[in-house]
């Protein structure tokens, strides 16, 4: 299934989500599957997840039943049970294959506040003209090394009149200028996120932000030759309408 | 008057501090309501860290009862982390609700449930980050009604310049009256301000407004006197017990945090009220009598909770919950209904006895099998008399055999160090019981990998007790003994390495004892610690005993008494204590009784099933023993569902 994470729900983390999934799943009356042993859990798999404080629009997860349901009944049953803010998108039953396989990408929107849309397109310009850019990351061992540049498939400053995106999507209250990103990011080892973007902006253009920004990620899928991404869900869809 | 939520300043400050989540809000089951509407408005707090507050169902059930009323508003207030404050205080962010994200000096009433008085310095924090003067002298009739609850409430003369009221006891049909006088005050125009209002509140007997009564001290440092200053104000106030468990089936709906809390279950109150009578424990003593809930009344409420949470564990709470009337068919029926669900049952406080065996094994049936607890609490046979915890060695070894026969692996003990009368020998017997508990374990087992862990606490002598006379031990000589315990753990390594041993040093329990004894004198230390930056004590890391000590020599030396004084003095017979004028019930000539007892090492019955013994509750507060069987069953017998204990006909095919 497909789920958004938005609003205030944003600072939740990965285990926080988590958590509010297998307990709306069980108020839901959903029958989930449960692993054997002396500690059972819930069999869920989780694809990615977006880190704490980043939006999604795109979020997966896989389910495992121990009977079969209708999947607009479930997303229904569960949207309803979730906390608002948690919001079910799109359910399907699971075809052959695994859900992990078919994401290598995502597309992710920055929103940054106090930041004009000129000053971010040259700071983007700059980054787009290298070949590696390297942050350092804290992690709870201490600092890491990231090259960003890699990842970055595609980079560009949306328009803040035409570049809002319909969905749920919290835009910075207040006047002044608000310089929009829109990216798209190849899944790396250690993984490139929002923030190791903002960081490299900062190394190449010295792009200041004086109020922290607010990402939301728009789509996940694999890249195709001309750099959109593909429906993961297209191939259950596929599976079950044959 | 409009009052605007401030989460549009919160919000940026939000990605700079750690477990943002915390101060969102958006729990499920959390209720927000227009504040137009609302005539009575309540900011609860619990004044320790959210993920500590939020599980706690006294804040739960007041929170729902009174956003039941249809022209009354609560909300809930959590103490912020350093990070958090700092930012707050730089950015002009008052303290707010997690639910409205409303600024607490805007509402009625900031009611503020104290399970522990450590948690002084938290609502001092708070109360400044609000914008509320400090001192309840210097408010003003546009600010809250600052008002305890909560078992520390049974003294709350340290925090008297701090706090306008205090409820003892049971709050469900408090909050209620209360709310009643606030809306006829405010409706009237506020007729004769603050002070009226809470002249109003005092009349009914079971509020105490500390500022209506003078204390007087005579030269040797002890209390004289504790007067009424004005009319219309009783000489004692009287603690308030709710008395039909059933018509209160509260929480109905238990908030479940988005963030992970100390207690990742719903809970269910089975009984209320403890006659045990161990007198160490201050809930056994002013939580009486015993009132249970029923046992269809239990079911509705798991059901329902179950239904509304989504939770994987219930506990079934109480001061000891094996001593429901009906626990078996409590828990088999539970059982059988929940068989398939994935629901585990939990009873958090039980006493030794085979029986909680079968117990035990009936709750883990449908969830995780995680340890077993027992609370010996002292390590003799001779100081178990002492503190009238009537479990002999042989019940406990017996009854851990059976669970390590059973499949348990796991068995917690838990212990006091520092009891009244307490010697070196007392304490090492401890150790010699948990080698016991291994050589059984391991007999009845046939296996090697059993553990034991002893948990070891200071003793803290608490007002309202039979032990409210005693002197605590000081600090050195419960770390002295806690390390002679150590050792006597660690002399044999072929058992010794099976046993886990857990404790603190005995120094926050001087301070809590200090608290928890104290007069209106302390309210001055408290203060000076929070200015020097305490904030949340009850956590080793970030408790100063240094910091504490020094603002005792500052505040109480002039006064001619002193750290000491309050917490290692023994008390004598004709002392006037600080808690004389605040009724638990408890007559107070039964509890010198008890004390005496103590010393000589004489037991007391539990008037459940033993004659009264004339603890003197019952007929001061007009209340009885209500306990069952009743004999009824659970409906349905038959399994509810297969992987979730909730029946959506939507997904059934």
């Amino acid at each position: 299934m497909r789920y958004a994470k938005r609003g205030r729900l944003r600072f939740t983390s990965h285990r926080d989500v988590a958590r509010a999934f297998e307990r709306a799943l069980r108020r839901a009356g959903v029958p989930m599957a449960y692993s054997q042993g002396f500690s059972p859990h819930p069999k869920i798999s989780w694809i990615g997840a977006a880190p704490t404080g980043v939006a999604s629009e795109a979020e997966y997860v896989e389910v495992q039943l121990v009977a079969a349901v209708d999947p607009s009944a479930l997303a229904r049953a569960l949207d309803e049970a979730l906390p608002p803010g948690l919001d079910v998108l799109d359910v399907v039953a699971a075809g052959p294959g695994s859900l992990a396989d078919r994401v290598d990408a995502a597309e992710w929107l920055v929103e940054m506040p106090g930041v004009s849309s000129d000053t971010l397109r040259a700071a983007v310009d700059r980054l787009l003209a290298e070949e590696h850019v390297m942050v350092s990351r804290r992690t709870k061992d201490g600092t890491r090394e990231i090259d960003v540049r890699p990842a970055v498939i595609r980079a560009e400053v949306a328009d803040p009149a035409d570049g809002r995106p319909a969905v749920g999507i919290d835009m910075p209250a207040g006047d002044g200028p608000c310089g929009i990103l829109r990216m798209v990011v190849r899944q790396t080892t250690p993984a490139v996120r929002p923030d190791d973007v903002l960081s490299a902006l900062r190394v190449v253009a010295a792009l200041d932000q004086p109020v922290p920004a607010k990402a939301t990620r728009l789509a996940q899928g694999r890249l195709d030759d001309v750099g959109a991404l593909s429906d993961p869900l297209a191939p259950d869809r596929a599976a079950s309408a044959g | 008057m409009s009052v605007e939520s401030v989460f549009p300043q919160l919000e940026p400050l939000l990605p700079r501090v750690s477990k943002p989540v915390q101060y969102v809000g958006g729990e499920l089951n959390a209720t927000v309501k227009p504040w137009e509407q609302a005539n009575v408005r309540w900011a609860l707090m619990y004044p320790d860290a959210y993920e500590v507050g939020l599980p706690n169902q006294g804040v739960m059930i007041l929170y729902e009862i009174l956003n039941e009323l249809p022209d009354v508003l609560a909300e809930r207030t959590y103490a912020v982390w350093s990070d958090l404050e700092k930012l707050m205080r730089e950015h002009g962010v008052p303290q707010f609700t997690v639910d409205g994200h409303r600024p607490v000096k805007a509402f009625d009433v900031l009611g503020v449930s104290f399970a522990t008085e450590l948690g002084y310095t938290n609502l001092l924090n708070a109360l400044d980050l609000a914008g509320i003067p400090l001192h309840a002298a210097d408010r003003t009739t546009d600010d809250p009604v600052v008002l305890a609850g909560g078992h520390a409430a049974f003294n709350p003369e340290p925090i008297a310049d701090f706090i306008d009221a205090a409820v003892l006891g049971d709050g469900e049909e408090a909050v209620g009256q209360i709310t009643d006088i606030i809306r006829a005050w405010k409706a009237d125009g506020r007729p004769g301000g603050r002070d009226e209002l809470l002249t109003r509140l005092a009349e009914t007997g079971t509020v105490y407004i500390p500022r209506f009564y003078d204390v007087a001290y005579a030269e040797d440092g002890r209390i004289a006197s504790v007067t009424p200053n004005r009319e219309r104000v009783p000489e004692v106030v009287a603690k308030r017990t709710t008395m039909d468990l059933d018509a209160w089936p509260y929480p109905k709906q238990p908030l479940v945090p988005l963030a992970e809390s100390v207690h990742e279950r719903m809970s269910v109150e089975i009984f209320r009220g403890c006659t045990r009578g161990c007198r160490f424990c201050q809930a056994g003593m002013i939580t009486r009598p015993v009132r249970e809930r029923s046992i269809d009344g239990i079911g509705a409420m798991v059901q329902q909770g179950l239904a509304a949470s989504g939770f994987e564990e219930v506990g079934l709470l109480s001061l000891s919950s094996a001593d429901h009337s009906e626990i078996g068919e409590i828990t088999k029926q539970l059982a059988d209904r929940y068989t398939g669900t994935n629901t585990g049952l939990s009873l958090p406080s039980t006493r030794v006895d085979a029986f909680n065996i079968d117990l035990a094994n009936e709750l883990s049936r449908n969830g995780r099998r995680s340890g077993l607890t027992f609370a010996p609490e002292g390590g003799s046979e001779r100081i178990r008399r002492v503190i009238n915890k009537m479990v002999s060695e042989e019940d406990l070894i017996k009854t851990v055999s059976t669970a390590y026969a059973n499949g348990w692996r796991q068995v917690k003990l838990y212990f006091m160090c520092g009891l009244p009368t307490e010697t070196d020998d007392d304490v090492l017997q401890i150790a010699e019981m948990a080698r016991n508990v291994i050589r059984a374990g391991r007999e009845a087992s046939g296996q090697k990998d059993i553990r034991c862990t002893i948990s070891i606490g200071g003793f803290v002598p608490k007002p309202h007790t039979p032990f409210q006379w005693a002197a605590q031990t000081d600090p050195d000589t419960v770390d002295a003994r806690l390390r002679k315990l150590r050792e006597a753990v660690n002399s044999d390594r072929r058992i010794g390495r099976s046993i886990g041993m857990r404790y603190h040093d005995g120094k926050p329990s001087h301070i809590e004892g200090l608290l928890s004894r104290g007069d209106r004198r302390v309210g001055r230390v408290i203060e000076r610690v929070w200015r020097d930056g305490g904030r949340f004590d009850g956590w080793s890391e970030h408790f100063s005993y240094e910091r504490w000590v020094a603002a005792c020599d500052a505040e109480l030396t002039p006064l001619g008494v002193s750290l000491a004084w309050y917490t290692t003095r023994e008390r004598t017979e004709d002392e006037v204590l600080p808690w004389d004028h605040l009724d638990s019930g408890l007559d107070k000539q039964w509890l010198w009784d008890d004390w005496q007892d103590a010393i000589d090492e004489r037991e007391q019955d539990d008037c459940r099933w033993t004659p009264c013994f004339d603890c003197g509750v019952c007929p001061a507060m007009g209340t009885d023993i209500e306990i069952g069987p009743t004999g009824r069953k659970l409906l349905p017998i038959s399994p509810v569902g297969q992987g979730t204990p909730v029946r959506n006909p939507a997904l059934t095919q």
